[in-house]
């Protein structure tokens, strides 16, 4: 297939999915299926966009001169195309399997909105400019708030509340503003190699106007707009997986450095070292969410405020200004990802199969869940950064990149970082593994198979990352 | 037949009124004005490709008296654009009204009710179209003047639309003598009324104090008509006590109006070279503009009756219409046509939804409204794309608005403004978000009178959202029309768009 028609289906899959949701809603297993069918070749669509040299470029209309919506895949876009892509058919999988396991109810809802949000996630990948990435950006956050409030109660709404809140006041009041200003000033929104910002601005106002992306792209979570992502812990384990690694944080991540490398550009962020503010900021963000991940005992609370401290070292990857750390950051996108939902699906399946969700009640649960404690414990080595995972090329990346810009300080943050990972991901593994169990359990007792085949797959995912990932490498020149 | 039309769209509804206050029986009156607003709406519809496609202006003899003796409607590129906004929402306004006047206003009434209304729009019709400078005053208290009626018309239901209208009246005739006196001033210096001519002649007197003064005492009057803070303290009470139709008709018009007589007058008779009027017009017209946004939106932030909250909203974006002109360039005054077109358009969606729940409910507040969005969905979602609208969010007509007001301020480096209309408006989302809170997030309260929606009632809302979706996804035509607008005024600098 050409790029153009691969833009397409990658972008209508998901709503072709959603819509077939609506049509087979009296058919549980028709409207299952189709799902994760469609998931599947999407996730060949992506990779095969993914493997065409870049250059296509599809405009859908133009708003007004000079403003259009439009798509135009570039290395980055692609790789988070296929990380999403790819993530979507197993995360639905592992969805049908929670929500039946866990029999939660409105199935069909559930699986619309979030086929619409993967259409979001999607649009994000793939956009030419600014303005379009802002649409799709916009649609994510109002398709996941469905997701977010599926269980209706008071608890859900609250939180909902918190999502919507945080999320919306922060794209329009900042990042809106950014989006306008580049375009009053450059007079295009393009995203193009090496930025469009070069000369069009005066270098005393490039902080300030990062700063209305790095606080705007409230997705991203950097503190201290974080709290809608451990408020969303309410909704369903699945959720959690399309936020923290699927979709939504990625999404915000993922702006972040788009907006870094393509409408700043490396160089003049260096050049002007408009970007050394974030550097800092990121690294509070990092340390902090890490110390608060290690006061929580409830598993999900933990792993998103792990979610928080990792996303700071994305953010990082792009103030630190060096295409090294760059790629590095773009490379954790993908390693976080595949590492992150395994540790969500675990979740989810330690919940539908023992009902917990405390920590200290899962002393020695590794022994009857063998499969799913394994794949635990292998994302949560990759997350920490230990080889042979994923996670440890983009750790070395970025601590590459952070000595090639004399950010000597910046090494120990992450490596600070790495023994705080260790303490409180590793809990949850010795426990599973040594502790005593506080009630007694008989046998193995594992989550449905629904659930362990998309957790294995996501686990064995991260090991296989570390060895090819010569192909997942974005060499943002220099 | 097509030669006449500049001067048939004001002249279909003026004729019509009267006939209207003679006719009884249900729906005969609301039949006539449906009929001749719609008539209007389709001939400035037409002037406006017919001006489009012979790309200069158009200029009509009344009575074949050529200017400057005989009084002259001049469509250019500017009036073409007003004239369909004010037909448009007139002809919509109607179609609302049919419902809403049989909820509020006495059947006694309807005849005398829409003999004002068509009469309103005449007079804005008029006063847009016209080419002499005290026709514009004739066209302004026509308009006014029943507007003050219709607003009082409101003491059926609500006895505070007296004090409402009568306020009005007292404002808005302050304003219209500023206007009629800085009018004198001028005709003394020049000898003519003709705006051509008085462009023409003006230059040779401009260094004189009297010039000046006509100046400060036509834009003064204008300020007060197009309700700029702080002369605006007329419009909250006459726009939340009216009878919901009104409201709707001239949230969208009555101020619009104004301030192209103030664009037309201050930049096409006196021009930006005028001595003195960066500063008089231009810096003040900004610092009010700017002022006038906060304050409108903080007073809507705490507002709980919609009428009231959307009417402070009102303010703050006449606001930026404001900016836009304070400006002084030609990116800023399309910004004011765009968002004078834009935010008609939104406005008009917002007062009619609204409008059908207050004439249900007998109020709308946000009391009202809670947990409306599960009964009346189709009418609330047509607020909620209102409200985006107001914000400014991409893909809805108020973010290209934006847009090139933000450009406007920054071509002249006016940072500091920039931010400050840019805050300002993103703070419209306080008011915003607390009505989507209230409608979708909320349970609806126990006892809460149960809300109806059919689809005569929130067609015309929705008739309005659509055109603000589809202006905001599709706005190159109108980017185009509100520069070539703008460049009547300003010539173009190659280049802009």
């Amino acid at each position: 297939m050409s790029a153009e028609n691969l833009i397409y289906t990658l972008l209508g899959l998901p709503l072709l999915a959603s819509a077939l949701v609506l049509l087979f809603r009296n058919q549980p297993n028709l409207r299952d299926g189709q799902a994760v069918l469609l998931g599947i070749i999407s996730a060949g669509a992506a990779f095969q966009l993914y493997l065409l040299p870049t250059g296509a470029s599809l405009t859908l209309l133009e708003l007004a001169p000079g403003l259009t919506l439009s798509f135009t895949p570039e290395p980055l876009g692609k790789l988070f195309a296929l990380v999403a892509g790819t993530l979507w058919p197993l995360a639905t999988l592992y969805t049908i399997g929670y929500m039946r396991g866990a029999k939660e109810k409105n199935h069909t809802r559930f699986l619309f909105f979030y086929a619409v949000a993967i259409h979001a996630t999607m649009g994000i990948a793939l956009s030419g400019n600014l303005l379009t990435l802002f649409v799709f950006y916009e649609m994510l956050t109002f398709s996941t708030y469905p997701l977010v409030t599926h269980k209706g109660d008071e608890a859900a709404l609250k939180a909902g509340r918190v999502y919507l809140g945080i999320l919306v006041a922060s794209s329009i009041v900042f990042l809106l503003f950014g989006v306008i200003g580049v375009w009053a000033m450059a007079g295009t929104l393009d995203f193009v190699s090496g930025g469009i910002l070069a000369g069009k601005i005066d270098p005393f106002y490039v902080p300030a106007l990062l700063a209305l992306f790095a606080f705007g792209i409230g997705k991203a979570a950097l503190m201290p707009l974080h709290r809608w992502l451990p408020a969303a812990m309410v909704a369903p384990t699945p959720v959690s997986a399309l936020l923290h690694a699927v979709a939504v944080v990625k999404a915000g991540v993922f702006t972040v450095l788009k907006v870094g490398v393509y409408i700043f550009g490396i160089d003049f962020l260096k050049e002007t070292g408009g970007s050394e503010w974030l550097v800092w900021v990121a690294s509070f963000s990092i340390l902090a969410a890490s110390i608060v991940a290690m006061t929580k005992t409830n598993l999900k609370a933990r792993l998103a405020y792990s979610t928080v401290s990792q996303l700071g070292y994305i953010v990082m990857g792009m103030a630190l200004a060096t295409p090294l750390a760059a790629s590095g950051a773009a490379l954790h996108i993908a390693a976080h990802g595949a590492g992150k939902i395994t540790l969500f699906f675990c979740a989810g399946a330690i919940y539908v199969a023992h009902k917990r969700t405390d920590i200290q009640d899962m002393n020695g649960l590794g022994r009857t869940m063998p499969i799913t404690y394994t794949a635990f414990a292998l994302a949560a080595l990759s997350i920490m950064g230990v080889p042979p995972l994923a996670g440890a090329w983009s750790k070395f990346m970025l601590m590459g990149g952070a000595l090639d810009n004399g950010y000597l300080l910046v090494l120990g943050v992450l490596m600070v970082s790495s023994l705080l990972n260790l303490v409180y991901l590793g809990e949850i593994v010795i426990r599973g593994f040594f502790a005593n169990p506080t009630r007694k359990l008989k046998g193995v007792q594992e989550a449905p198979l629904t659930m362990l085949l998309p957790l294995s797959m996501t686990a064995l995912l991260s090991l296989a990352l570390f060895f090819a990932v010569d192909l997942f490498i974005i060499d943002f020149g220099g | 037949m097509m030669q006449h039309l500049p001067i048939l769209q004001v002249l279909l509804p003026l004729l019509a009124s009267p006939f209207a206050a003679l006719l009884r029986g249900r729906d005969v009156a609301w039949g006539l004005t449906f009929v001749t607003t719609g008539l209007a709406f389709l001939i400035s519809i037409a002037l406006f490709f017919q001006q489009r496609a012979i790309g200069e202006t158009m200029i009509y003899e009344l009575g074949n008296w050529a200017a400057p003796l005989g009084i002259v409607y001049v469509i250019d590129a500017a009036s073409a654009l007003v004239l369909p906004v004010i037909s448009g929402i007139g002809f919509i306004a109607t179609l609302a009204a049919r419902q809403l006047v049989a909820a509020e206003i006495d059947a006694r009434d309807h005849g005398l009710f829409y003999a004002a209304w068509l009469l309103t729009i005449a007079g804005m019709m008029g006063q847009v179209t016209t080419g002499d400078a005290f026709n514009i005053f004739v066209f302004l208290e026509i308009s006014s003047l029943s507007a003050y009626a219709l607003v009082a018309m409101g003491a059926g239901r609500d006895r505070r639309a007296l004090p409402a209208a009568f306020n009005y009246l007292i404002l808005g005739t302050v304003g219209a003598t500023f206007y009629v006196i800085g009018l004198g001033l001028l005709y003394m210096l020049t000898g003519t009324l003709n705006l051509a001519d008085l462009a023409e002649r003006l230059p040779h007197v401009e260094e004189t104090r009297a010039a000046f003064t006509a100046m400060a005492f036509i834009a003064l009057g204008l300020f007060l008509k197009m309700a700029l803070f702080p002369l605006h303290f007329w419009l909250v009470p006459a726009y939340a006590h009216a009878p919901s139709a009104v409201t709707a008709l001239m949230a969208s018009t009555a101020t619009k109006v104004s301030v192209y007589v103030l664009i037309r007058l201050i930049f096409g008779v006196f021009g930006v070279e005028f001595p003195g009027i960066a500063d008089a017009v231009g810096l003040l017209v900004l610092t009010l503009g700017i002022a006038g946004a906060f304050v409108g939106t903080l007073a809507a932030i705490v507002e709980t009756d919609l009428k009231k909250l959307f009417a402070q909203s009102s303010i703050a974006q006449l606001g930026y219409m404001a900016i836009g002109i304070g400006a002084m360039s030609a990116t800023g005054l399309a910004a004011a046509f765009l968002h004078l077109f834009n935010h008609a358009l939104m406005k008009g969606a917002l007062f009619l939804a609204i409008g059908m729940i207050a004439a249900q409910a007998g109020r709308a507040t946000m009391g009202t409204i809670q947990g409306a969005g599960k009964q009346i969905p189709i009418t609330m979602t047509a607020i909620l794309f209102g409200g985006l609208a107001l914000i400014g969010v991409p893909l809805t007509a108020g973010f290209i608005s934006k847009l090139y007001l933000i450009r406007a301020l920054l071509e002249q480096n006016f940072w500091l403004l920039a931010g400050l209309t840019f805050i300002s408006s993103a703070l419209a989302l306080a008011y915003v978000w607390k009505i989507i809170e209230a409608t979708w997030l909320q349970p609806r309260p126990k006892g809460a009178p149960v809300l109806r929606e059919t689809a005569s009632q929130y067609i015309p809302a929705w008739i309005m959202v659509v055109a603000t979706l589809g202006f905001g996804i599709y706005a190159t035509p109108l980017v185009e029309a509100a520069f070539a607008a703008a460049h009547v005024f300003i010539p173009s600098v190659a280049g802009a768009n």
